[in-house]
């Protein structure tokens, strides 16, 4: 302990000394530790944005009927295959509705299963919309706009107007912002659209529907559940998409697999359908930590040199050290604790400056089209961050330290001494 | 026996630049109490002899003993203990620790030996420093004083552990008169009034006249080892 604190006590000696170049070596590592901090909390709020607005948004599995041809062809079962030559030619899909047969039944099977945290139904349609002599064609969805807010945060969605119209109004309508756009249409208005087996329809526009993809707010309406139903011309039992949200979405594999060998459908999950960003958000995060290490790395020189040069400018002092009773050990530990003291001051600093810098560009503006709830650039303040900003800081000095210490510790002082 | 520190036969070479026998077989003995001084012409071996009997040199062969106990086969880690505990050094060039204060200075011998607390310490250290007349200088930066003022801070440092034995290479070697007179002086006292062995390398004959016993050296032998009168 006394030993520590001798130790110690000489270190802080040596560093009070050479104000400057202490300053210089922590602020090495200030800039790499805050940087890093700073990138990071940026780097994985952006992709925690992202992935909500992808988790939060997107069902984990949706269950639909697929148009495919018959994987196996009735001819193959009697004839088969092993001693007859079967050739079909131009195979055509087997017409089948576009509603999910028996939905309600595997509607509320779903509902009542333990990993299921909600299930909502849809009922899609083909449509033109009208507005004087313009006709657009499109889709509108019939939702059940509670549930949709609950489990997929519908209401982000709606950009004007108000979501719960749909259920306030039979015949109101979410309408997509390109179609209000090209068609000039607002909140209030009413549009006239044609069902597919040309039935017109007078909607009420309670709301606008903005997901940020051009191509999807071109086409894409939301009404309520019942009235889509009726734009088909169907029964309460027509639907054509569920959508569900699982409670573990690691789940989401396997329970879609599950879903396909019961019921007669299809069913994607999250990851097929969204492969590609979780991709993105890995590497992200790699080139993060890449351009982060390397910052701690050039910071990890600069110790390295410094502490050399210190050492070569305390030569006497070592040999004082060592003349008087000091082993190569003690001189060795004084030159580390130098290191890590640098280290210590570097990390608390960078700390710092990573917090006020995460703050800083938290509190940017940004606005985007795509991103309507999204106000500022998004920061992630996690702790494990700056926890390993810290170990990184401490280890590094601790290594950029451990060279010239260890140099230090073999000098012989007679060199030193004879060398006067 | 009496004696503090005894060298048997010991011989050592350089080997570089080549290989050259610069210490050839040098026995001697110092007694306590004894006031020693090494003469001889630079190269003559007198410094590295010194460096070999404080410890600090290990590449040599033949037997040293210090206080009755052989350095032989001692571990750099035990010689540095040794060191610390029972030989006190003084350099030529007064090689203090610029940044720290002149009580620090004196103190870090005894801090690292550990063998009493901070407290009694810093007093021993004020001590010393007195009686060396220059306790007034305590709490300046060792950088700060002068030539002369450095080198009894020095002596002091070599003091504070209450070494057995004190070795200096070349003391007043950039010192003036006035100066050499008195770090000869409180050297003699020390000698005489603490039991402690002095063992001084030096070109300085009139230095060396007041001593007890003169070791000349010549390329690398023991010329003359003459004891003086008492």
């Amino acid at each position: 302990m006394d030993k520590l604190r001798l130790i110690l006590d000489i270190s802080k000696t040596h560093l009070l000394a050479k104000k400057k170049q202490t300053l210089v070596a922590a602020l090495g590592v200030t800039f790499g530790i805050g940087m890093f901090i700073i990138m990071m909390s940026f780097m994985t709020g952006l992709n925690i944005l992202l992935d909500g607005l992808v988790l939060n948004r997107t069902p984990h599995i949706q269950i639909y009927n697929k148009t495919t041809p018959t994987e196996y062809q009735p001819a193959n079962k009697y004839f088969d295959e092993v001693s007859n030559i079967n050739q079909i030619y131009s195979i055509k899909p087997k017409s089948r509705l576009d509603r999910i047969h028996n939905a309600l039944p595997i509607l509320s099977e779903l509902k009542k299963n333990d990993d299921v945290l909600g299930a909502t139904p849809q009922t899609t349609c083909k449509v033109f919309y009208l507005s004087g002599s313009n006709n657009l064609n499109g889709v509108i969805s019939g939702i059940e706009v509670n549930e949709e807010i609950r489990l997929f945060n519908f209401n982000e969605y709606v950009v004007k107007g108000d979501v719960n119209s749909l259920i306030k109004k039979k015949n109101s309508i979410l309408l997509g912002s390109g179609i209000a756009k090209k068609l000039s249409l607002s909140v209030g208005d009413n549009i006239q659209i044609t069902s597919t087996n040309g039935t017109n329809f007078s909607l009420n526009i309670g709301g606008i529907y903005q997901s940020g993809l051009a191509e999807v707010d071109d086409i894409q309406s939301f009404v309520n559940l019942k009235m889509a139903q009726q734009i088909s011309s169907a029964g309460g039992n027509y639907i054509s998409r569920i959508h569900v949200k699982l409670k573990d979405i690691e789940k989401a594999v396997p329970f879609s697999k599950l879903i396909e060998n019961i019921y007669d459908v299809e069913a994607l999950d999250i990851n097929t359908a969204n492969a590609q960003f979780d991709t993105g958000s890995d590497i992200r995060t790699l080139i993060s930590y890449a351009v982060s290490i390397t910052l701690l790395i050039v910071a990890g020189f600069g110790i390295y040199n410094i502490l050399n040069m210190f050492i070569y400018e305390k030569m006497n002092d070592i040999a004082i050290l060592k003349a008087t009773g000091f082993t190569g050990k003690d001189v060795m530990y004084i030159f580390i604790l130098q290191a890590l003291v640098i280290g210590f001051i570097g990390a608390f600093l960078g700390m710092a400056i990573g917090y006020g810098g995460s703050v800083l560009i938290d509190n940017i503006k940004f606005e985007t089209e795509a991103l309507p709830t999204i106000k500022t650039y998004p920061i992630n303040y996690n702790p494990n961050f700056y926890i390993l900003g810290f170990i990184f800081a401490t280890v590094s000095t601790f290594l950029a330290g451990y060279l010239p210490a260890k140099k230090a510790q073999k000098i012989d002082p007679i060199d030193i001494i004879r060398g006067q | 026996m009496n004696s503090i520190l005894e060298a048997k036969n010991i011989d050592k070479y350089f080997l570089t630049p080549t290989k050259f026998h610069v210490l050839k077989d040098i026995s001697l003995q110092v007694q306590r109490k004894e006031f020693v001084s090494i003469m001889g012409k630079s190269g003559c071996g007198k410094s590295t002899l010194l460096y070999i009997l404080s410890t600090m040199d290990t590449s040599y062969t033949g037997d040293l003993i210090i206080d009755g106990q052989s350095m032989n086969n001692q571990s750099k880690d035990d010689l540095s203990r040794i060191r610390n505990e029972k030989i006190g050094f003084i350099f030529q060039f007064h090689y203090l620790l610029p940044e720290f204060t002149v009580l620090k200075n004196v103190m870090l011998p005894a801090l690292k030996l550990g063998k009493e607390d901070r407290k009694t310490i810093e007093k021993n250290a004020l001590a010393k420093l007195d009686l060396l007349g220059i306790v007034d200088q305590a709490n300046k930066k060792a950088s700060k004083i002068s030539g002369g003022q450095k080198q009894r801070v020095a002596i002091a440092r070599a003091l504070i552990n209450n070494p057995k034995i004190i070795m200096a290479d070349e003391p007043t070697g950039n010192l003036d008169s006035k100066n050499s007179e008195i770090v000869f002086n409180v050297l003699r006292s020390l000698s005489d009034e603490f039991d402690m062995s002095m063992l001084v390398v030096t070109h300085d004959h009139d230095f060396a006249a007041k001593t007890d016993r003169i070791i000349e050296m010549e390329d690398g032998y023991i010329l003359k080892d003459k004891m003086e009168e008492i």
